[in-house]
């Protein structure tokens, strides 16, 4: 065993490996390991963000569902309102029509009844003077006996 | 220039030979004296067993993705976590060589060390086959290997020291610490006191350094060689060689087992010793 020449290389040899070491290969190791660390923070920033961002997005959800039920809620009852309106007016109108009707069907029987009457007034005026005339054995001139005629006419339409 | 045999190396047989032979380093002496004569099989190791280190790190950080990474990428990114974090915690200055140097620290000493779980005479016996008479695998069982490293070390604190504190503090703490004194009269007196505690401290650094390396490595070694021993030399026809042949395969496997934890752990104290020197050298006393 001598300590000799030998100790300074094996110095020598260990130290520059070490250099070399420091020079190339740790930068680029540290810096993937750093870098990859940096990439894992903000991949963890972001899933925690992302995180909060859908339990807004839920709770932002929820809100609107909330308001379109109540919304939808809301258009059924006026819905509702608005059909029962509208039956309601149906109903008002039939039932006016209806009686517009009736009043009109009543109204036609009446003068049809005035209409037969007169006729038959007529009728009865012209058998009656059509009557006389054979009973007198002569002409009656329905002019000179107008108002007697008339009169008659009048009399038959009443009763 | 001449391979092999160390001049106290005395050719003999038996266990003895055996062991002796083991712990002899493949030297190549270019004739310039003593000093001159390095340790082949040490450096060949080293300068192997860092190539592959650079080689697999290279691949990592080539193939470096900030994205998923690769199995690879992952197991070194968490031993480099590992060391980066324990630099961060222990050293609070800005030297970038730090951290690099520790894990450098960490895999170059723990590959060497797992030298030592291959068979002992797996690779010695097929370096003979290429006519390498001496071969030691074991780069950390090599004092060389350890006190360079050590020393190494020891130039980093110094270094650290200066460019941290000033060329004048650090100076200055080598007469007032550890003992601190108001008056100046005191301060006089304590300076060699405190100048002859700096130089201990100093020195029993690296050396406790190495020597706890090389100390652990060596006897490791060593078990690993006398269990070898068991069966050295031993004929088939003899009954002994069955039994003591049970013997060496427990032990082996018993002493592989526990020399896993060792040479990790040894790994890991060199490492985490620097980083603390390193440390306490870059704080202000």
């Amino acid at each position: 065993m001598n300590l000799a020449i030998t100790l300074v290389i094996q110095g020598v040899v260990f130290f520059l490996v070490a250099w070399g070491v420091m020079k190339f290969t740790w930068p680029a190791l540290m810096t993937a390991i750093e870098t990859r660390q940096k990439k894992i923070t903000a991949g963890l920033a972001a899933a925690g963000q992302s995180q909060k961002d859908l339990e807004e997005a839920e709770a932002r959800s929820k809100d609107i569902l909330r308001e379109a039920r109540d919304r939808a809620a809301q258009i059924v009852d006026q819905a509702g309102k608005r059909s029962n309106e509208i039956v309601e007016e149906a109903k008002g109108t039939a039932s006016s029509e209806a009686q517009r009707l009736v009043a009109q069907a009543h109204e036609e029987v009446a003068r049809e009844t005035t209409r037969a009457r007169e006729g038959l007034s007529r009728e009865v005026g012209k058998l009656a003077v059509e009557g006389a005339s054979r009973l007198l054995g002569r002409e009656i001139d329905p002019k000179t006996h107008a108002e007697l005629l008339d009169k008659l006419a009048a009399e038959v339409a009443r009763g | 220039m001449h391979f092999g045999m160390m001049a106290e190396e005395d050719v003999s047989g038996g266990v003895t030979g055996y062991i002796k032979h083991h712990l002899t380093h493949l030297t190549v002496d270019p004739g310039h004296g003593a000093f001159w004569a390095f340790h082949l099989d040490s450096i060949v190791f080293t300068l192997v067993i860092s190539f592959i280190f650079i080689l697999v790190l290279s691949i990592a950080a080539r193939r470096a993705t900030s994205g998923v990474p690769g199995k690879l990428q992952a197991a070194i990114e968490i031993l480099m976590e590992f060391v980066d974090g324990m630099v961060k915690d222990t050293y609070h200055g800005s030297n970038k060589f730090i951290a690099p140097l520790a894990i450098t620290i960490f895999c170059i000493v723990f590959l060497e060390n797992f030298m030592d779980i291959l068979p002992v005479d797996a690779l010695p016996a097929a370096a003979k086959l290429f006519g390498v008479e001496h071969l030691r695998t074991v780069a950390t069982a090599d004092l060389n290997t350890t006190v360079g490293m050590a020393l190494g070390v020891f130039l980093l604190i110094q270094w650290v020291g200066i460019t941290h504190k000033g060329i004048g503090t650090f100076a200055g703490e080598w007469f007032t610490a550890p003992f601190h004194a108001h008056s100046t009269v005191l301060k006089i007196l304590l300076a060699p006191i405190n100048f002859a505690f700096r130089i201990i401290e100093e020195v029993v650094r690296p050396l406790s350094l190495s020597m706890r390396l090389f100390g652990n490595m060596y006897a490791g070694e060593l078990i690993f060689l006398l269990i070898a021993c068991f069966t050295l030399g031993a004929a088939l026809n003899h009954v002994s060689t069955y039994v003591l042949g049970i013997a060496q395969f427990g032990a082996g496997v018993v002493w592989t087992v526990f020399h896993y934890l060792i040479i990790t752990l040894q790994a890991f104290i060199f490492m985490v010793l620097t980083i603390v020197y390193v440390g306490i050298s870059a704080e202000k006393h």
